[in-house]
């Protein structure tokens, strides 16, 4: 942990000299709320844009799957254990919470080892965990699986809305209509997944990608290293989170999430369907696979009118640049996960921007 | 009572088991002039003043925990309610009730800790009615209190519409701790520093700041919502704007850890033993001084001040000396925490 004033405000200094215009995405919600809740964004010259990026795996859920997870949750039977942040996501018509409150058993774990002991304590019922996140979860939920398979638990099992990171990279390192000049790269996913996966969008796109904690000294230092790349004309990938994130990962961890989980197409909210980007349970863990046992049909998309989560995802549109921004969508009244989703960029814009540039 | 007795039916329906009860466990612990006579209300008599009543119900669930226990924190809740209304807090209510089953050996801890917390508040309970329900009615126990103070003749009311712009904001000491500790708790977290709720009554605020009559505008309990919500309230209430320093509000370094960890935010943690004063700023210096001699307070601070402008909002002025809102508590934060 920093606790050095004056590193902090010498990087500034150099920040606020940058006279090129530049658009930074930051890729990670858990980003997007520390660099909102810092007030780091008052800081910068008006030339230098943040993005905010796919980098929530809540937001990005699309709501077929969430319409999917709510129906699963009313089966008789079932208890459904979720991270908090899911409950409340809008569906096409309900969403979890609502769910709950009409009777379905639907628990709140901060582990996905809570809900193995749900799954012990209730034989009769059949525990679904709810999936989701990126690399940097998906392992723990790969040694759930395999511990539940360790103990013959019949009667827990896994719904995977697990994805990765780098697919919607380069989809929007792709898109002609969004510009992003660099790249502030999620600290831990690349704790887990090691630098290769930005080395390859480095060199693909050449564009630099700056691997970045999350105190304001280090996004402050990551975005130094960007913009010194940026000047340099180069662009290559960077660890500045040095003290977590070694250059080859967790290896153990990228084992038993290859071990236990597949690649597979994915939709994303607003990105559509992305090839190798979602993560499925293996066949020979099709025992704890919920949806092997469950056969829930593929949900239409309804996307609601006026909801432009999917632009504010690839960085299109800042959050007050929706219609429906704090006007009907609200954090008690959500229209999409962004706003939703405690790292959502909309409902860190919502929370921490001040009255004149929230559209109320 | 046997060892390992518990709460049956009839000790709800008014009949033996439920006079035994009311006696062997009630009036031992809390016994005092207005109760004994166990009759159907309790007659007081009051000092000169206006008279301030207020109530609460504690669903709080465990019902044990590191600082307090749910007992304990109905007393502090009713008598720190009544504190920031200005009011020295005399007499509390108790109703309960009670889930069939449940072990007579906790109720007996329960009434023993409002016993002795009551008595460190300078309060007595009067009178109390108490109900079961079958099992799986309520969960454990709920209790309700009401409590009525006094504000003395002389003394001003403590409103929002006082405070004025200029006025410093004070805390009386660190957030998060008491929705930090239940939430350790229901979910098992072991952290290597523990965090204990600030459970606590704060009468003695009171006395201090009825020195400081007239100086002191307002004063609340950030309770559910935390420290964020409560400031936005006020913010509200009285069309002023707030700017608070990040930097100067307490909180503990178990607390903070334990935030960083779990991604949350300790301003919208709930707190069950802190008070938020508005004070004229001439005098802020020195009501901080005298705060902190009480041990409930002693890492009181001035956190902020009050502006004209934005009205109605909360602005924080973060370590970076930019400033951001400071939002109420939108949804749900933790459930049952009080």
């Amino acid at each position: 942990m920093y606790d050095d004033k004056a590193y902090t405000s010498q990087l500034i200094t150099e920040i606020k000299k940058e006279k090129l215009n530049l658009s930074l995405m930051e890729v990670c919600g858990t980003h997007t709320m520390a660099i909102a809740r810092s007030g780091v964004k008052k800081l910068f010259p008006h030339n230098l844009r943040l993005l905010s990026g796919p980098g929530c795996p809540v937001c990005v859920t699309s709501q077929g799957d969430i319409d999917a997870v709510i129906e699963l949750a009313t089966k008789p039977g079932v208890i459904l254990a979720t991270f908090g942040d899911m409950i409340r996501v809008p569906g096409s018509n309900s969403s979890l919470q609502e769910a709950k409150s009409r009777g379905a058993d639907i628990r709140v774990v901060y582990s996905p080892l809570d809900a193995l002991r749900l799954a012990k304590h209730y034989p009769e019922k059949e525990v679904v965990f709810l999936g989701i996140g990126f690399e940097t979860t998906a392992p723990a939920i790969a040694i759930t699986i395999e511990e539940a398979c360790r103990q013959h638990l019949q009667n827990f099992s896994v719904w995977s809305l697990h994805k990765v990171v780098s697919p919607a990279l380069e989809v929007i390192f792709s898109d002609s209509e969004i510009t992003v000049d660099g790249l502030i790269c999620p600290g831990h996913v690349a704790a887990v997944t090691g630098i290769d996966p930005f080395i390859k969008l480095a060199d693909k796109y050449k564009k630099p990608c700056v691997v970045t904690g999350f105190e304001t000294p280090d996004i402050l230092e990551g975005i130094y290293m960007l913009l010194l790349q940026l000047r340099n004309s180069d662009a290559r990938a960077e660890i500045q989170y040095q003290s977590v994130v070694k250059p080859q990962g967790n290896i153990e961890a990228m084992q038993v999430m290859q071990k236990v989980f597949k690649t597979v197409p994915s939709r994303w909210r607003g990105l559509g369907v992305i090839e190798d980007s979602g993560l499925a349970i293996k066949d020979e863990y099709c025992g704890w696979d919920a949806r092997t046992k469950f056969n829930i049909p593929e949900y239409e998309v309804q996307p609601v009118k006026g909801c432009a989560c999917g632009d504010v995802l690839k960085g299109k549109i800042v959050p007050h640049q929706c219609a429906l921004f704090a006007k009907v969508c609200t954090p008690l009244t959500p229209v999409g996960p962004c706003m939703v989703s405690q790292e959502g960029a909309c409902a860190a814009y919502y929370r921490y921007n001040s009255a004149e540039t929230r559209a109320n | 009572m046997k060892k390992d007795e518990r709460i049956v039916m009839a000790h709800g329906s008014g009949g033996r088991m439920s006079q035994k009860l009311i006696e062997e466990i009630f009036r031992n612990a809390w016994n005092n002039p207005q109760l004994a006579p166990l009759l159907d209300g309790a007659i007081l008599n009051l000092p000169p003043g206006r008279v301030v009543v207020s109530t609460d119900s504690f669903v709080i669930t465990p019902i044990f925990f590191p600082g307090g226990d749910i007992g304990k924190i109905s007393i502090c809740g009713t008598v720190n309610d009544l504190t920031a209304c200005g009011a020295k807090p005399m007499y509390l209510t108790v109703g309960m009730i009670i889930e069939e089953g449940f072990p007579l050996a906790d109720l007996k801890k329960l009434v023993d800790s409002m016993a002795r917390t009551a008595e460190d508040a300078g309060v007595k309970i009067v009178t109390g009615d108490t109900k079961v329900v079958e099992k799986g009615g309520v969960d454990k126990i709920f209790i309700n209190t009401t409590g009525v103070g006094v504000i003395p003749n002389g003394c001003s009311e403590l409103l929002p519409s006082r405070i004025q712009s200029g006025d410093q904001i004070i805390l009386t000491g660190t957030v998060g701790d008491h929705g930090l500790t239940i939430l350790a708790q229901r979910e098992g977290l072991n952290f290597f520093t523990p965090v204990v709720s600030d459970c606590a009554s704060l009468h003695h605020v009171g006395e201090v700041l009825r020195k400081f009559d007239g100086e002191v505008r307002c004063m609340r309990d950030p309770t559910r919502g935390g420290l964020a919500t409560v400031l936005n309230e006020l913010s509200s209430q009285s069309g002023k704007g707030f700017i608070i320093k990040e930097k100067s509000v307490p909180v503990s370094p178990a607390v903070r850890g334990a935030c960083d960890m779990l991604g949350m935010d300790p301003f919208y943690i709930a707190n069950e033993g802190k008070m938020v004063i508005f004070a004229a700023s001439n005098r802020a210096s020195q009501i901080v001084t005298e705060l902190r001699q009480i041990y409930e307070a002693r890492e009181t601070a001035i956190i902020g001040e009050v502006v004209d402008e934005p009205q109605g909002k909360v602005l924080l002025e973060t370590e970076l000396e930019t400033q951001r809102i400071l939002n109420m508590l939108e949804g749900e934060h933790l459930p049952r925490i009080c």
